[in-house]
């Protein structure tokens, strides 16, 4: 089915916000690769009005990626919180990350459009996984960017986009970390355009990606707010996902925007803690600029260098943030709120023992994040109150990282 | 029309009847003070416009050599008072000097506080390669307020209408991205640019000066046959880090191979 417009959607320049007032997102790109945005948003708004491309879309989820995925209510952590917890089990998707739905949206868009080779960037790898994944199964040539800091961070998705038959390429300027794969992807794709589709891995970048990319992540929040009327016949009380670029986030939250009673929130990584300087909390902390062809927040000096970020998790260490999200935030729709490395880690373990689930770092922050806002809505409206959290994905990839932070190598 | 502003050097080499060599160095690079002695050393040997480029964090149209002084100089601390003071001692020469930027450090500055800054050092105006004039920001009312030259970049990809549009906003010179691809030395000339500059020269009165990939005399010569100025930097980059060790020895080699470009845009026509 054509999602309906609503007022929390770009105009046709992928501005985002009332144009009386602050606007975010936008196209700061260079001239050589205006083309190719223009004929990528062309494709996807044809896409977007044909019921083939959505068929054939929605049939690749269902037969290969194990979408729609459930919504899953987590009975020993409800009963913990004083409240419903309900699960977005985005970790059960082939590939292991709500990441897959975004890019076999993208790679049939690009078998439409007629070219033969994708390009991506990663940070965790899971966006990398993911796109490899999708080459493999459209046949088409793939290389993947990733900061050479990431891949001694996610080594055994290294190995998975190999295996798959993507070509891995360390990046090693800047921070080597996710944001100077995005650039060295669009320098690439600067060179390749002809016959080169970038699969942006998040809500994030220049227009049309941020829409383009929340419309094919968007079957999250649609699939869930559908599951929970039907199990529970009401709304969740409130929603919520980390915020890396923003993928997991925009495609559940854009369901609800226009359920005022249902509250928004955005958990950013914290990191160290905001107050130390070490995170990538950007909307909290960052300032209003232009990174990777947008505007939105970013993490940046009294001169407009990009600030390193730093997060345990490398899915979420990035300092930018889509620019739906920026709008979101400064109007008030959403509330974003930083939870550090710690707090994200505690509820990897509890998850863990009280569900049999281990989640991404990434998803952490949300379930650490969310199990504060199910308190508070269990002290407020008592033990039918709903907690809906989209856990993006599934955390075998983050075993290195949690032996080292928990010191599991002996038993204890 | 401006003293400062680039039109005046183009229109002399347009009168010795030959191309502008437009050279670039990124401020900061391989220091501050060791980057203003190697842009006069340029434009004694035969530049004659100065871009000084602005190092930035996220250089996406940058290739390996450019990416890696402008690191060079962030790590060592560059501010954008250094870019200023670079702007100021080259202007000083009389060769209109421009400043290549990325597009965040100017707003984050404060667009009219830059074009204030620049101004006031004596710099010509400013070549914005990530952004283009239909992107909304406050440079077109800044540069016009202080009469800075707006120099775009056109690319192979652009259509005519595209073209059109960017030129129009266009104050100085047009720059054309003969390439498809990040800034870089290379072997061949493309044969991109030509058709890239007769479709620009269609629409504008504007000089339109050819850049990315330039790294010889021979070269520049092949692009002056058709363009009013060839652009040069990874070659000028690469030539520093060639001899990071010894710096009179790296003026040295930037002198000949300035004269050797010089030489080229001469012999085109
Ligand atoms: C499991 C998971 N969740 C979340 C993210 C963050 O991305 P986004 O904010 O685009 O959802 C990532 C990125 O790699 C991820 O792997």
């Amino acid at each position: 089915m054509t999602a309906q417009p609503t007022p929390w959607d770009a105009d046709a320049n992928g501005w985002f916000g009332d144009s009386s007032g602050q606007q975010w997102g936008g196209r700061y790109m260079p001239e050589a690769l205006v083309a190719a945005l223009d004929e990528l948003t062309v494709a996807w708004q044809d896409a977007m009005a044909d019921e083939t491309f959505l068929a054939d879309f929605d049939a690749i989820l269902r037969d290969y990626a194990n979408v729609p995925s459930p919504l899953y209510e987590a009975g020993r952590l409800s009963e913990l919180v004083g409240c419903r917890v309900l699960l977005k089990r985005e970790d059960l998707n082939h590939t292991g990350a709500h990441k897959v739905r975004n890019v076999l949206g993208q790679a049939l868009l690009t078998r439409r459009m007629g070219k033969t080779r994708v390009i991506a960037e990663t940070g965790a790898g899971q966006h990398g996984v993911a796109t490899a994944t999708a080459a493999a199964y459209f046949g088409l040539d793939c290389t993947v960017y990733m900061g050479s800091v990431d891949m001694k961070r996610q080594a055994l998705n290294v190995v998975r986009m190999r295996l798959l038959g993507a070509r891995v390429v360390p990046v090693d300027t800047g921070s080597g970390t996710l944001k100077d794969a995005i650039n060295e992807a669009f320098r690439d794709w600067v060179a390749s355009v002809d016959h080169t589709a970038y699969l942006f891995g998040t809500a994030a970048g220049p227009h049309p990606f941020p829409s383009m990319v929340r419309d094919f992540a968007r079957g999250i929040g649609d699939e869930a707010r559908a599951q929970c009327l039907d199990t529970y016949g009401v709304l969740p009380d409130a929603v919520a996902a980390c915020v890396g670029g923003g993928s997991n986030a925009i495609g559940l939250f854009q369901a609800f925007l226009g359920d005022e009673g249902v509250e928004i929130h955005g958990f950013e990584p914290g990191g160290d803690g905001v107050e130390t300087g070490r995170h990538a909390a950007t909307i909290h902390a960052g300032a209003d600029g232009v990174l990777h062809g947008a505007r939105t927040f970013v993490l940046q000096d009294d001169e407009g260098q990009t600030i390193e970020s730093h997060s345990i998790s490398a899915g979420l260490d990035y300092p930018g943030v889509g620019p739906q999200h920026a709008h979101l935030a400064a109007s008030g729709r959403a509330t974003y709120t930083p939870v550090t490395d710690a707090e994200a880690m505690e509820a990897l373990a509890l998850l863990s023992r009280t569900e049999g689930i281990i989640p991404a770092i990434e998803s952490a922050h949300a379930v650490a994040g969310a199990l504060e806002v199910a308190k508070r809505l269990a002290a407020e409206k008592g033990p039918d109150a709903i907690m809906l959290v989209n856990l993006s994905g599934r955390g075998d990839k983050d075993m290195e990282t949690a032996l080292e932070w928990f010191g599991l190598g002996t038993e204890k | 029309m401006t003293s400062r502003g680039v039109s005046v050097a183009f229109e002399k080499a347009r009168a010795d009847g030959r191309a502008a060599l437009v050279g670039y160095l990124p401020a900061g690079f391989p220091t501050v003070a060791g980057g203003i002695a190697a842009l006069r050393a340029m434009v004694d040997a035969g530049c004659d416009v100065i871009e000084v480029g602005l190092p930035y964090s996220d250089p996406v149209m940058d290739g390996p050599t450019i990416q890696r002084a402008a690191q060079q100089a962030l790590e060592a601390g560059v501010r954008i008072r250094d870019v200023l003071a670079t702007v100021e001692a080259v202007a000083a020469t009389g060769t209109p000097t421009l400043v290549m930027t990325y597009w965040n450090p100017v707003e984050r500055y404060g667009v009219d506080r830059f074009a204030t800054d620049l101004a006031d050092v004596g710099g010509a105006g400013l070549i914005t390669p990530d952004i283009t004039p239909d992107a909304r920001t406050d440079w077109t009312v800044a540069a016009d307020a202080h009469d800075l030259d707006k120099v775009y970049l056109v690319a192979p990809s652009s259509t005519d209408e595209r073209i059109a549009m960017t030129v129009k906003a266009c104050r100085g010179f047009v720059y054309a991205t003969a390439v498809m691809g990040v800034t870089g030395a290379r072997t061949t000339t493309s044969d991109l640019a030509g058709p890239l500059v007769a479709r620009t020269k269609a629409v504008t009165d504007l000089p339109v000066a050819v850049g990315l990939g330039v790294s010889n005399g021979d070269q520049a010569a092949e692009v002056a046959a058709f363009a009013d100025g060839v652009i040069v930097g990874s070659a000028f980059v690469r030539t520093l880090l060639d001899h990071a060790d010894d710096a009179s020895a790296g003026l040295t080699a930037l002198t000949t191979l300035t004269a050797d470009l010089a030489d080229g845009v001469r012999r085109g026509r």
